[in-house]
């Protein structure tokens, strides 16, 4: 397990919610920022505020610095191959809507078909739906198998000819499942599809090497891997960035610009249209040298241990029912019977635990488990054994205070 | 580990109100219907009434959401069957008044004349659930001007 050192990075979690001190079991949603990502942001904005990729001033020297820098982290992160395939948009949605527009409605066209899981969160379905609709392609779903997880056979047989684009996350919102991308993309490649990956669950709390899982397309968020909001990335091979259009057009992506027509930037420059993300990038650089100071690998192991306790505690609680495979990530998403989730959220809120209650932006998915809405705790570095225990003791008390008042 | 403030959002009313829903169903012959969800948290309503020469007549809900907005969707028929419609949109804006913690207009309606919704009060010191309680209203008030 991470030390306690960890957590005291963050000046967040150090402070007393209705009384109690937090315990924040909700970075599925958003992550906390160690002291260092506030730093650097803050640094920026003290120092060296400056538009970047113009001008010869310093200022703005040292501003194109910090983000381009920021651009390079990320490519060692990844693993990507060049910095080139490295586009900062403003999140995952962001990312996966720049795909749809551009490769999709140029590459879809009908009876050609998109294929997804029923686990996706809304961010990789409706991109794909509106898709869908322009270009006369449709819309296939893995079906889940009882534990939540997808079958192999199953990609086997829904991915065909007729598939040019499979969209899949590598790590459930909800039920936690971990996807076998690297086999997924194979069978796409196979049929000749890409493959596009919502990571903005999996890049958080896992090493990731986008060329050993050969994925086409790769989006993630910076602020659920402790960096600001407002910042991510789309990562894609440079081979389809390259023939790809641009989605935004205006100032910075720009080569030559004429009274009737205009020629773009080289990537990934052209996919970034207007005044960059410079604060976010800075900033979600900052995480990444955070992230690999602590180490990647401890961080997996750290949440996987916490995790496995948290379903092995949780599970002793009676009445309750958690969804997801045995094997998953740091998250655990439940129900107590007879206690709508708004109402476990509200108590658990009264004692300082942060947990996330609603449909977690995957309402298909909740129709299929035959639910209205989850509760969800999710974890990351900076939680401990206590904060579960903190937890597993506030579920108690809930449905205790539910069942009396009934 | 207690429970401080939690009696105040959650008394007994509200949890009998969601455990015996009244006019909880299905209207039959002509009515209005409205569906409303909350897109947040996935709350959802179906509100039917029966309004004749502007009365009230009739409602039944049917829906899913936690205690906050079922109970709340119960207490609202029952305040407004057999009201006016007009007054049910007074009482209304009386309740969202309530939920944001702003003075009420009691010229015509007090609350203590609105009976069970006074237990709901202390759902506007949680604003996280004012949405949940005033779902099954904002339903009523679309219901009312569909049939205006």
């Amino acid at each position: 397990m991470l030390n306690e050192d960890v957590r005291k990075q963050f000046p967040i979690l150090d402070q007393e919610v209705n009384e109690h001190s937090l315990v924040y079991l909700d970075s599925a949603a958003t992550s906390q920022k160690p002291q260092s990502v506030i730093n650097a942001v803050n640094e920026y904005y003290e120092r060296y505020n400056s538009n970047v990729h113009r001008g010869v001033h310093t200022l703005g020297s040292r501003a194109t610095d910090g983000y381009e820098g920021a651009r390079e982290k990320v490519k060692h992160f990844i693993n990507a191959n060049s910095i080139k395939e490295v586009v900062f948009v403003r999140g995952t949605t962001t990312a996966i809507n720049t795909v749809a527009h551009s490769y999709g409605r140029e590459n879809l066209s009908e009876g050609d078909e998109i294929v997804l899981t029923k686990m996706e969160h809304h961010s990789n379905i409706i991109p794909w739906q509106q898709v869908a609709k322009v270009t006369g392609a449709t819309l296939k779903y893995l079906p889940l198998q009882e534990d939540g997880t997808i079958s192999l056979e199953d990609v086997k047989e829904t991915v065909t000819s007729k598939t040019k684009i499979v969209a899949m996350s590598q790590v459930s919102n909800v039920l936690g499942t971990i996807n076998p991308i690297k086999e997924v993309a194979q069978i796409a490649h196979d049929n000749g599809a890409v493959i596009v990956v919502d990571a903005a669950q999996s890049v958080p709390h896992m090493s990731v090497d986008v060329q050993d899982l050969d994925v086409d397309f790769f989006a993630f968020s910076g602020h659920k891997m402790c960096g600001p909001t407002g910042i991510g990335v789309l990562y894609g091979k440079q081979s389809l960035l390259e023939n790809m259009e641009p989605v935004e057009f205006g100032g910075e992506m720009i080569d030559f610009v004429g009274l009737y027509d205009s020629t773009w930037k080289e990537l990934p420059w052209k996919f970034e249209g207007g005044t960059p993300i410079i604060a976010g990038a800075i900033g979600l650089g900052a995480a990444i040298d955070f992230l690999q100071d602590v180490g990647m690998e401890a961080i997996e192991a750290h949440e996987q241990e916490l995790a496995n306790y948290a379903l092995e505690q949780m599970q002793t609680i009676e009445g309750i029912t958690i969804y997801g495979p045995k094997e998953r990530a740091g998250l655990v998403t439940f129900n107590l019977d007879d206690v709508h989730p708004h109402d476990t959220a509200t108590a658990l809120d009264a004692l300082g635990i942060a947990v996330r209650a609603g449909h977690h932006c995957a309402q298909p998915l909740m129709k299929e488990l035959q639910v209205a809405a989850t509760a969800r705790a999710s974890f990351y570095l900076y939680n401990s054994k206590q904060d579960v225990d903190k937890l597993v003791e506030g579920l108690r008390k809930t449905k205790e205070y539910f069942g009396d008042v009934f | 580990m207690s429970f401080n403030n939690l009696d105040t959002l959650y008394r007994q009313v509200i949890m009998d109100h969601y455990k015996n829903p009244r006019n909880k169903g299905k209207l039959e012959g002509d009515h209005i219907t409205v569906e409303l969800n909350n897109p947040t948290c996935g709350d959802r309503i179906d509100l039917q009434l029966k309004i004749n020469d502007g009365i009230v007549e009739d409602a039944k809900f049917e829906g899913e959401g936690c205690s906050i907005s079922m109970s709340s969707a119960s207490m609202m028929t029952q305040v407004i069957i057999g009201k006016n419609a007009e007054d049910a949109l007074k009482i209304s804006k009386m309740f969202s008044d309530m939920m944001l913690g702003e003075e009420a207009d009691t010229s015509e309606y007090k609350l203590e004349d609105l009976g069970d919704i006074q237990a709901l009060q202390g759902v506007s010191k949680f604003p996280a659930r004012i949405k949940c309680a005033t779902l099954a209203w904002k339903a009523m008030e679309q219901g009312v001007e569909k049939e205006e």
